[in-house]
């Protein structure tokens, strides 16, 4: 008897969970907005990239949703943008992607930013046929042989030489030290770009000192005392914008006082707040410079800094054209059937042929990788303590 | 290698050690007289350093005061050391006797410490938000170098402030009355109450120095290293807890040696090793003097701690 109800038990149980698949109907199925999720750091080591993403999207979500919503096909479909914290955690990152695609199901993804979340979360988005476009990430191994995933700025294959090239035009540098993060995937991917494009142009054994540490730290001294006894002409550290204050007074703090050359981690609102008058007078490489900017870029500006007090930093830029660019795509299927794992592959097909996209943080045109050719800027942050455009530098 | 180089890093390593040694203290002091483990004591060391950056900003952002930045940082020390002693006061008042009253097993107290210390990391965060905060330039910074070795004054201030507050935390265990009733609770818990000894004050005290030493180390490393964030408590916490315990937990001298010795460790193995075996060899070295020596380098295997 007892063992006759444990099965019966077993088997409404089982009628209740056929019932509820077959009568409570997946919520995209009679939605007509279009969804598209954002994978950001809301929290953990750099809240202000994700929250200038956010701020980004939200402005494109209003100005499109208030101008009746997207047109695709002759008809209009209002935006629905799902934002995420993924901590700044790569474990979280893959929860997060796995959660807007399959519990939110989103037509496609912006984000992750930094590439120790969009390397791993690209994979799930690869395996779910998704597709990503992750704004910030420039190592290779985000889109590499993932079709469905993309990104809106240059790599650092390419930006290691800019900034390699740039420390040796503008300061005559023949010897160069580099310190950065080893356990991080941006950092340890550009450093070792640049020792290959530094050693290339001076020989084998110019990069003088090579030193690492682990993400968290926040004493650098006895790094600090290695370059500095190595007599290097030039530090070059492609650091976050919270480790770079640290990074920057301690070695002011041990005696440094050469020129320090960052990457497009530093360009973030944050980093002169926090750093003050030491980083004035160093040089970035970067994505787009807000002063002195024109045409779509200045209007995006002011209305970004009218919203929000404060000026977009390159995240916030590259943000709002990844997710134009994934308007664009979505535009470009020529109306969407409904049926969700057809329209993420038009949509994936969409953006692979992209040609001369015009964004605000420059041109762009997707190689079969799914990278865009796309120029870099060198930013010198000035006396004010702005990012003031130096050069521009193109592939 | 030569001697500039270990000599700088000397330098180094005892600015590093320093915060770790200023810290151990306040697991050792608790741990001395309660036999308990303070786990939330990393995160006391996070309050103690954004309540200077509070009192800092409120001192030098209004019109009302000018004051010289040097009194203003040695305000900002006292008024946060004074203000994270009741935060660890009320953590023990709230937390922990409600605990020891009903007589609970040690290890729900300490449970119960890691709990308090994610509530205050949490709370902050909750609070302040994510955003990280760059605590304001009270000292003005000169470097002093004689011949390729820099030292600046804040090292300088760091090191000495770590040695008196040791010196000063060693007078009051040995010389003073309260000092005497902390090693009288740590050496006979029974028949201290009996003598007419008031625990509970005693307990209290311990705590105030305990906080007030974790605020003293959190707003000189956010002068030493201006960023702060929440979790900025949470591994430093960890390995100074490490520290007291290699020291030998409950022993003063032993959570200040301890504190330097991984503070050496971690430096000069980062400055002639690639850092990615900088945690690996000095948990290695730590974990060999532990097992040579359990009690720690100046632990008694169970007499009079502290």
């Amino acid at each position: 008897m007892f063992k006759y109800s444990k099965k019966i038990f077993g088997i409404l149980v089982l009628l209740l969970c056929v019932y509820n698949m077959a009568f409570i109907t997946p919520s995209w199925a009679n939605e007509t907005s279009i969804k598209i999720g954002f994978n950001i750091p809301l929290t953990g080591d750099i809240p202000k990239v994700g929250e200038c993403s956010k701020y980004a999207a939200k402005m494109l979500e209003e100005q499109i949703n208030t101008s009746g919503g997207l047109e695709i096909g002759g008809k209009k479909y209002p935006l629905e943008f799902v934002f995420e914290d993924n901590e700044s955690k790569a474990e979280s990152a893959t929860a997060v992607a796995l959660k807007l695609i399959t519990q939110d199901r989103v037509l496609a993804i912006i984000g992750p930013q930094a590439s120790k979340q969009a390397i791993p979360a690209g994979e799930i988005c690869d395996a779910y046929e998704t597709p990503m476009i992750s704004p910030w990430s420039t190592n290779p191994q985000t889109t590499q042989d993932r079709p469905y995933v993309f990104r809106g700025c240059f790599l650092d294959p390419f930006q290691g030489p800019v900034a390699a090239n740039f420390v040796t035009k503008e300061f005559g540098a023949k010897r160069a030290a580099v310190l950065y993060d080893i356990a991080s995937d941006y950092p340890k991917g550009l450093a070792e770009f640049f020792k290959s494009a530094f050693e290339k142009i001076h020989g084998k054994g110019s990069v003088v000192s090579f030193e690492t540490f682990t993400t968290k730290d926040r004493d650098f001294s006895a790094q600090l005392t290695n370059i500095i006894r190595s007599k290097a002409d030039v530090l070059f550290t492609p650091q976050y914008y919270d480790e770079v204050p640290l990074i920057v007074k301690q070695a002011h703090e041990l005696g440094w006082n050469k020129p320090i050359m960052g990457s497009d981690s530093w360009g973030s609102a944050e980093l002169v707040k926090l750093c003050g008058n030491d980083c004035k007078g160093l040089f970035f490489s970067t994505h787009y410079a807000a002063a002195g900017a024109k045409g779509k870029t200045l209007e995006f500006i002011e209305k970004y800094t009218a919203k929000y007090g404060y000026v977009p930093d390159d995240v916030a830029a590259l943000t709002w054209d990844a997710t134009r660019l994934l308007l664009k795509a979505i535009q470009n299927t020529n109306g969407l059937t409904g049926k969700q794992r057809k329209d993420r592959k038009a949509i994936k097909d969409q953006l692979a042929q992209i040609k001369n996209f015009e964004g605000i943080t420059g041109k762009m045109t997707f190689t079969s990788e799914g990278d865009p050719i796309k120029c870099a800027v060198v930013v010198k942050i000035n006396n004010q303590g702005a990012f003031e455009f130096y050069q521009s530098v193109c592939p | 290698m030569d001697s500039q180089i270990l000599i700088q890093n000397f330098l180094n390593a005892l600015q590093w050690g320093s915060f770790y040694a200023l810290i151990a203290l306040g697991y050792t002091l608790v741990y001395g007289v309660l036999l308990l483990i303070n786990f939330a004591h990393g995160d006391i060391f996070m309050v103690g350093a954004y309540l200077g950056f509070f009192f800092a900003i409120v001192l030098t952002g209004n019109s009302l005061i000018h004051l010289p930045l040097w009194i203003v940082f040695i305000m900002t020390v006292v008024l946060s050391m004074i203000a994270t002693s009741f935060v660890g006061v009320t953590l023990e008042r709230v937390a922990y006797r409600p605990l020891r009253r009903k007589g609970t097993n040690r290890l729900y107290v300490v449970i119960t410490a890691l709990m308090c210390g994610l509530i205050l990391e949490n709370g902050n965060l909750a609070v302040f938000g994510a955003s990280r905060r760059s605590f304001p330039e009270l000292i003005e910074k000169t470097i002093y170098s004689f011949g390729g070795i820099t030292i600046s004054n804040i090292k300088i201030m760091v090191i000495v402030t770590a040695f008196v507050a040791f010196i000063v935390l060693e007078m009051i265990i040995r010389k003073t009355r309260i000092g005497m009733a902390m090693r009288a609770i740590s050496y006979d818990r029974v028949a201290v109450p009996l003598m007419g000894i008031p625990v509970d004050r005693i307990i209290v005290f311990t705590f105030v120095l305990g906080s007030s030493m974790a605020a003293l180390a959190g707003v000189l490393f956010v002068t030493a290293y201006p960023v702060l964030e929440p979790y900025m408590g949470a591994t430093i916490g960890w390995k100074a807890f490490i520290a007291a315990v290699v020291g030998g937990i409950g022993e003063i001298r032993g959570a200040f040696v301890g504190g330097f010795l991984l503070g050496f460790i971690e430096i000069f193995v980062a400055a002639f090793f690639p850092s990615t075996l900088r945690d690996l060899i000095a948990f290695s070295v730590l974990l060999v003097l532990l097992s040579v020596k359990p009690t720690g380098l100046f632990g008694f295997s169970r007499s009079t701690k502290i």
